[in-house]
């Protein structure tokens, strides 16, 4: 009886901890609200005055950045960053590193947003927000050439195939709503475990997103190809950064996302960065 | 409970114990909810649309978990039996098999779970040698068993080492082999003091299945995660700590239970 008392009581004093550090980490009740609307962007509402701070995963991939340095500018989103806050009338950018799911909590964040290649989806926007698309996103899976995979022509062909890609991504998503393979896709923590699988010989094909799929057929497997872009299913898929629910500085960012695009330096640096060099087949429906 | 605690301690007792009851968790209850940022927490982490919608896919994932799980403690009292007997040989002839039971239990205790089943689930089958499976479950499994096997020939060691040596000698001095003893004399004690310790590792290992999402098993856990990140809400990861509490408390209770039976019938034994 004294043990089990012993350890009833370890168990309160553990829910206690876990929820007094749940709350503790959402912060108190300061955080703005609204839509941005009520406050301008002169001088813009960041979190430290005067300063941009930006996040992004650990470690971060070609061709969205470079050398896993965000801070070179180097790499489309660093340089999409640097471009935005150009714009904004910054002069430097603050990086820091979250995971994934550390942007998708409620919780109060010390950066003003994170840019990881989060797609726009209206399920994820009702938790966040979402800036404008800086990037429209495709599909494209990508397999051996000898393999039964590299002869798939529709997506039926691809349902007999066992499948794979990074857990969390619209890729995985894609093959459970899209493909329904005939075996559940299988999803790994990221691209890279993803390809070692594939060197495994455990799946046959993985889908990413096309501009991470010439990255990895042309450095991480070089004997694997992009056997086709898979067709779209539903709307344009786009990339969007992430901003904490109700952001003042959302409609700022937009505004300079307009700015970017209508004078074309978003387009200049898509080009620079994630220039195809090549067609790649479509996959029929 | 509380009609032992009134058993034992009286009506007074009983009072005092309902009444502490509900204090400290109404505190705790008020200390969570009264928190500014609660409504937000409760939307995010336990909101009921996204527990009905993320439970039938970690329902199915937590299948998977059990059938590991059950394959798992088939073959891993076997086999650390077996590691904990042969490190338990004596003589000078079976050192090389006390050897390789030292190895098997520094390395497989030694090397953490994550990277244990990273290494085989991955790793093994990258070598495509012929013959050996490339399934990434079955590669878990095994890393599970390894792993688990070697913390468990642990406890049956410390069990066997518990049997008093007079033991050894008197059935030696009967005339059983080696064996025999071990088997006869030695075993049947060492695992009945171990019984507790034993059963504490089950309930380990039910939740360190969950692992095996590592190498592209879609267990409750990933399934969870998949959830999350396309919903961006937490309620799924309760979903599956729900189905995991579902199994351990219930096997926690049974433990308890069997420890306080077996130290009863001592206690009787001893009267």
């Amino acid at each position: 009886m004294e043990h089990l008392r012993g350890k009833r009581f370890k168990l309160v004093i553990l829910l206690f901890t876990v929820f007094a550090l749940v709350a503790s980490a959402c912060g108190d009740d300061t955080t703005e609200a609204g839509g941005g609307d009520d406050v301008g962007c002169d001088p813009l509402p960041t979190k430290v005055d005067g300063t941009l701070t930006v996040a992004t995963g650990e470690p971060v991939f070609p061709p969205w950045m470079m050398d896993d340095d965000p801070s070179n500018g180097e790499g489309f989103e660093s340089a999409v960053v640097y471009a935005l806050a150009d714009e904004l009338g910054f002069e430097s950018v603050e990086w820091v590193r979250t995971t994934f799911e550390q942007a998708i909590t409620a919780a109060e964040k010390d950066y003003d947003f994170n840019i990881q290649q989060y797609s726009i989806t209206t399920e994820r926007d009702e938790v966040v927000d979402f800036s404008d698309g800086y990037y429209q996103v495709e599909q494209a899976i990508v397999g051996a050439a000898d393999s039964p995979a590299a002869s798939a022509a529709t997506i039926a062909d691809l349902a007999a195939l066992r499948l794979g890609a990074a857990s969390g991504t619209t890729s995985l998503n894609y093959i459970d709503d899209v493909i329904q393979p005939e075996s559940d896709a299988a999803p790994y923590d990221d691209n890279a475990t993803a390809k070692a699988a594939f060197d495994a010989g455990q799946v046959d094909g993985i889908v990413f997103d096309l501009p991470t799929a010439f990255y990895i057929t042309a450095v991480e497997i070089p004997d694997a190809s992009i056997i086709g872009v898979l067709p779209r299913s539903g709307d344009p898929e786009e990339l969007g950064m992430v901003f904490e629910e109700g952001s003042p500085l959302v409609a700022c960012v937009n505004e300079a996302l307009a700015t970017l695009r209508d004078n074309g330096t978003l387009e200049d640096i898509e080009e620079t960065w994630l220039n195809d060099g090549g067609s790649i087949p479509t996959i029929g429906e | 409970m509380l009609k032992r605690i009134f058993d034992e301690e009286g009506a007074k007792g009983a009072l005092i114990a309902t009444v502490s009851t509900l204090v400290v968790f109404g505190l705790v209850a008020w200390a969570i909810t009264a928190s500014p940022n609660w409504d937000l927490v409760q939307r995010q982490f336990f909101s009921a649309e996204h527990f009905a919608g993320s439970w039938p896919r970690v329902l199915k994932g937590f299948w998977i978990n059990i059938q590991l799980f059950l394959i798992s403690m088939l073959i891993i009292p076997l086999v650390s039996l077996l590691i904990a007997v042969m490190r338990s040989l004596r003589g000078p002839g079976f050192f090389p098999i006390r050897l390789m039971s030292l190895i098997f239990v520094d390395l497989f205790r030694g090397i953490p779970l994550y990277l244990l089943i990273v290494l085989l689930g991955l790793g093994i089958p990258t070598l495509r040698l012929p013959g050996v499976p490339n399934s990434a479950r079955f590669w878990a499994v095994t890393a599970l068993v390894l792993s688990y096997s070697a913390y468990t020939a642990e406890i049956y060691r410390s069990g066997i080492d518990a049997v008093p040596e007079s033991q050894r000698a008197s059935a030696r001095a009967l005339g059983l082999t080696q064996w025999q003893s071990m088997r006869f004399a030695i075993l049947p004690q060492a695992v009945r003091n171990v019984v507790p310790a034993l059963m504490n590792t089950v309930v380990s290992l039910q939740k360190d299945v969950a692992l095996v999402g590592i190498v592209g098993v879609r267990d409750a856990l990933r399934e969870a995660d998949i959830y999350t990140d396309r919903f961006f809400n937490f309620t799924s990861y309760m979903a599956a700590t729900l189905l995991f509490l579902l199994i351990s408390v219930p096997l926690t209770r049974v433990v308890d239970w069997y420890v306080a039976r077996d130290r009863a019938q001592r206690a009787q034994v001893m009267a």
